[in-house]
Order: structure tokens, then sequence, then C-alpha cells
């Protein structure tokens, strides 16, 4: 049947961010494949919110045991659309719900797939697909090319550009039965705790600051928090601040944490493990504060200061609030 | 608690990139003789096993599917505390996606026996496809728990920290099940005793092949998989990074002028 299919989420009367950005990635595509955009939706989201993204057809589960994320349940849902909609490609956001399901529904169709890819192609004369994703760490990239459809993709976070609202269109919307039963959900939800901190959100945010082992201890972040309030920014942190308990995970950048993409990174304290520099890729001026000039943040780092941030950093407050405020 | 931890042996994720070669033929890195490493997340996934184990009676396997030397990685693996250590090795391996290593774990689970407790860290050092974990869950039909960062046993079930971009969950599950495990304080990897290294690298190691864990050549290998690599190539990006000299007075006044002629302040 064909189409690109992309895993929906309406939140508060609007498409979720990574849906967006999952639309924007089926957009760049869609002409060059001349498919059309489908969409599934679990549970009630309004499926005109989508159409106005230029999706044509939404593919709906609608049942209570979805209200709540439970990953068997969802995968279920997901892939009984799946089997309906029978598309080209099915894009899957690359953040904890495409790591939770993607692998599993691939496993599930029998085809191939994709994570945590950057762009995505179409052969101009072939109409065949193209994914890129970072390998090694972002020491290499690699051009991956499907041998079996639907293919599933996860589409790195923060990577692709939002879709742009099409204007006022409609669609069709087909409702798709899923008898699920709560024994078929193996996991069970016991809490669920939020972490956020206040202020900008670090995904959102155009100033990130971010600390690491080269703080020394906790109390290091201070002073990044403080200058975050001055530029209206968000602070993070590397994978070594974190495992070492000093700030919640919630904090993280890098590979297995989040990845920023603001006008401005700066990162204190961290030496710029490929683990981390993995999730900064899209920053467009990167500074790094190091003691040690040898450090590898300073290969990707565009502007550099080799010294001690407790000195550094109190007088770069001062000037940036006086900037701030004058 | 039967508990087996699936560990991936790489070369060392941290060698600078100016070392870093590509193979045109395979598509993968040239190994060159670069230290060979534990995935680190997967030395994560063993320390929590080992936990799990010590706070009880139980037994840990580590599992690999690689070449012969993955041994080292598994004699590792033993030196830090497992039970037992299994590799799976087989020409007709050479080239596999997640899927066919995945049926490769599976059959191998199924040949030590059946587990409690799958471990897989949550990505690899090298390709971070972040999904043998899910897929080996679904080829050995259990529940599974994502980037996990901690996990306890309470009254006969597992409970699991999942860490989402908000927070985190906690998830219960009955055994048997599969987590795919995150670094966290609680499980930073021990260093192995000497003592325990000299006794383990006098260890024999099982290897199996394919036929003795009784899976075809068929669902494996470079003909079967369902993504192919076209190209790897080296990113064309490499900054070049513009120090501010000076004392840290002066190293700020020349930040705060850049900074402002980017426009990012």
């Amino acid at each position: 049947m064909g189409g690109i299919f992309v895993f929906a989420k309406v939140e508060n009367g609007v498409p979720s961010r990574s849906t967006l950005e999952l639309l924007g990635g089926a957009q760049k595509i869609a002409a060059g494949l001349e498919e059309p955009v489908t969409a599934g939706l679990l549970g009630q989201g309004d499926a005109a919110l989508l159409y106005a993204y230029g999706v044509e057809t939404v593919y709906r589960v609608d049942h209570p045991l979805l209200k709540e994320y439970q990953a068997d349940l969802h995968l279920l849902a997901l892939e009984r659309i799946g089997r309906t909609a029978e598309p080209r490609v099915i894009l899957l956001p690359g953040d904890s719900l495409g790591r939770d399901l993607a692998g599993r529904l691939a496993f599930r169709l029998q085809t191939g797939i994709v994570t945590e890819v950057i762009d995505i192609d179409v052969h101009p004369s072939e109409k065949s697909l193209r994914f890129t994703r970072q390998a090694y760490g972002g020491k290499a990239i690699a051009a991956i090319v499907p041998k079996a459809f639907p293919v599933v993709a996860t589409l790195k976070p923060r990577t692709f550009d939002p879709a742009a609202r099409a204007g006022d269109r409609t669609g069709t919307e087909i409702p798709v039965e899923a008898p699920l039963d709560g024994a078929q959900a193996g996991t069970r939800l016991v809490e669920r705790v939020q972490e956020e901190t206040t202020g900008v959100k670090l995904e959102d945010a155009q100033v990130v600051i971010s600390g690491g082992r080269g703080l020394g201890g906790p109390e290091g972040f201070d002073l990044l928090v403080e200058l975050a309030r001055v530029l209206k920014g968000a602070v993070g942190s590397s994978r070594a601040a974190t495992d070492a308990g000093w700030v919640p995970s919630s904090m993280q950048v890098g590979q297995t944490g989040k990845t920023v993409s603001p006008d401005l990174y700066i990162a204190v304290g961290i030496s710029g493990a490929t683990q981390h520099v993995a999730g900064i890729s899209g920053a467009k001026t990167i500074v790094a504060i190091n003691t040690d000039p040898e450090a590898s943040i300073f290969k990707v780092a565009h502007l550099g200061i080799v010294g001690d941030y407790k000195a550094i950093l109190p007088p770069l407050i001062a000037r940036c609030r006086e900037l701030v405020g004058g | 608690m039967r508990i087996v931890v699936c560990l991936k042996q790489i070369i060392d994720p941290e060698l600078p990139s100016s070392q870093f070669k590509i193979d045109p033929g395979s598509k993968r890195q040239q190994p060159n003789g670069h230290p060979l490493v534990i995935s680190p997340y997967d030395e994560n996934a063993l320390e929590l096993a080992l936990q799990l184990r010590d706070q009880t009676a139980g037994h840990v396997t580590v599992l690999s599917v690689g070449q012969s030397s993955a041994v080292s990685a598994l004699r590792k693996g033993v030196a830090m505390g497992a039970d037992e250590a299994a590799l799976i090795s087989d020409p007709a391996l050479e080239g596999s996606d997640a899927f066919g290593i995945a049926a490769a774990l599976a059959q191998g689970i199924q040949k030590l026996g059946p587990p409690d407790l799958v471990l897989c860290g949550c990505e690899s050092g090298d390709w971070a496809d972040r999904i043998i974990g899910p897929i080996l869950a679904e080829a050995l039909g259990i529940p599974c728990v994502t980037y996990v960062a901690r996990a306890e046993k309470h009254n006969g079930h597992v409970r699991a920290q999942r860490v989402v971009e908000e927070g985190y969950e906690i998830w219960e599950v009955t055994p048997p099940l599969l987590l795919t495990i995150l670094s966290h304080e609680s499980n930073v990897p021990r260093y192995p005793k000497v003592k325990d290294i000299m006794t383990a690298s006098r260890r024999p190691i099982s290897t199996w092949s394919l036929s003795d864990i009784g899976l075809d050549t068929g669902h494996v290998g470079n003909a079967v998989t369902r993504v192919e690599i076209q190209e790897l190539t080296l990113p064309t990006r490499e900054s070049r990074c513009e120090f501010l000299e000076g004392e840290p007075g002066g190293q700020v006044a020349s930040l705060i002028t850049k900074l402002r002629e980017k426009k990012v302040i």
C-alpha cells in the first residue's frame, strides 16, 4: 500500500514536539517517494490537528488500556495499525518511547530498522530510501539502505525541523480494532516521578551550560545555575556528573541523555567523551572551559578557555549580568 | 535467581578520532590492534547482576556473540565475579544484524537453561542501535524494560527504574524478564582483584558454534540482514578551536566579545 507512517502523539490540543519532528522528516521524503503521509494515534487525540500538517489518513486505536503508557499494550496497538496501514516507512521518535518500542515492532513485523536517523533522502530516479546516522559516537557517518519493508526508523530528537502547517486540510480517519486485555501487559507501572527542574527545558533552551567531572562536586553546579539564570538558559551535565550522583539523570546531555541544539553551549569541566559529544553536534557555538588543554572537548569546541572554572565563571556571570541588565 | 548478562566486545570507544580508521570492505572500524573492551553499559549490567546475586543466592552467566577474541571480555566478566561464561562464535555470524545476533543470543540462553533475568547494556559503544535488548526480549518472549538505572528484587518481582525525558518511572515485572541497563551511581563496575584475574585467565570458556546452540545458519549472517550499510565515512566537520589566552579577566572579556560578534548573547 505504501505511505510514510508517523506514530503521532497529541498532547494538550497540539501535536507533540517529537510528532512535529517526525512529520518534518515525513514531509522531507513524501514528495520524492510520491507517497502520502499517514499517522497512527492511540487514544482520543484530535486527528484534525494532524491533517493540518499534511497527514492524509489517521489510523486510530481507541481503547481505555492505552490511556497510560504501557509498552506491551502500546506495541500490540501499533503492530495492529502497522499491519492495517502497510506503509513503506514507519517513523518513531528516537526518545524513550522509540527505545522501548521500535526494535520490538520491527521484530514483530519481521522487517528492518534504522535508529537515531539524522537525515533521510530519496533517490530521485529509483525512488529508493537512504538513511543517515552517526556511528562510533559520531566519529563516522553511516548511510543505510533498507532491504525489507516497511522499514522502521527512529529519528534522533532535535535533529529534524518540526513540520510547517500545511493549512486547512481534511483527511480520513480509519478506526483499527485491537483486542487488548490487561493480562497482555507484562510490566506494571508503580510510580512516575517528574524530575524536571524549573526554568527553561534543556531540550528547548537556546543557551545550555553543562558541567562535568571537572566541577569536582555537586556544589560546582551552583555557578552554572547562576550563569544559566542570567542567560535565560538551562543547565545540563555529562554522564560522569550524573553517574557520580551530583545531578539527576534528566539533566544528562549526550548519547544516552538528551540531544540539545542551542545557539550557545558552554561545557564546563567536561572532558568531551564521545558519549557526550554525540548529544551536542547540533549546537551552533560551543565554548569549552577546562583546566586540561589536551581535553577532547577542545576538538569540538569553537572557543576554548584553558583555566579553572572557579576563576572564569564569576567574572563571566558578572559581565553577562551587566550586558543583560543594561 | 538465574541471571544472564550479554556482553559485547568492542574497540575502545574512547580511542581518539585521529586514530579512527574505516575499513572500506566491511564498512566497519578497522581494528588495527587497538585495545578491545567490554562495551561500557554492558559492564554496568554485569555489576547490577552481581549485586542482585549477592543479595540472595543466584547464578550469573556472561554470554557473548563474537570472534574468539571475545573470550577476553568474558574472562574479565568472570574475574569481576560471574559464575559462568559462554561464547557463541561461528564464521556464519559474520556481518549479522541485530536480528541475527539476537537469534544467536536467544538460542544460547535456551541452552543455558531458563533464566529469571536477562541484562543487556542499553546501547553499545560502537553502533548504539539500542535494539538488541528489546529484540532479544521478543525472541525469548519475555517482558522488557529499557534504559534502567537501577533494579531490585521486591516480593518475588523485579522493580526497575526506567529513565525517561522528564524523570523516571518505576516498573514492576514478574520474572522472567529482560532489562537494558544505563549507568548509574549504584552500578559503577567493580575492578576485578588481581587474584581473580589470574584465576579467570585459567578458566576454560565454553565456545559454541551455531550447531551447538541449534541455530540454522539461514537466520544469521550478511545474507539475511534487513538493512544494509551502504557507506561509512568520516564526518567532514572538524572545527578548529580558538583558544582565548590571558588572565581569567582577559579571557572572559575576549569570550564576551566573540559571543557578541556571533550574536549568541
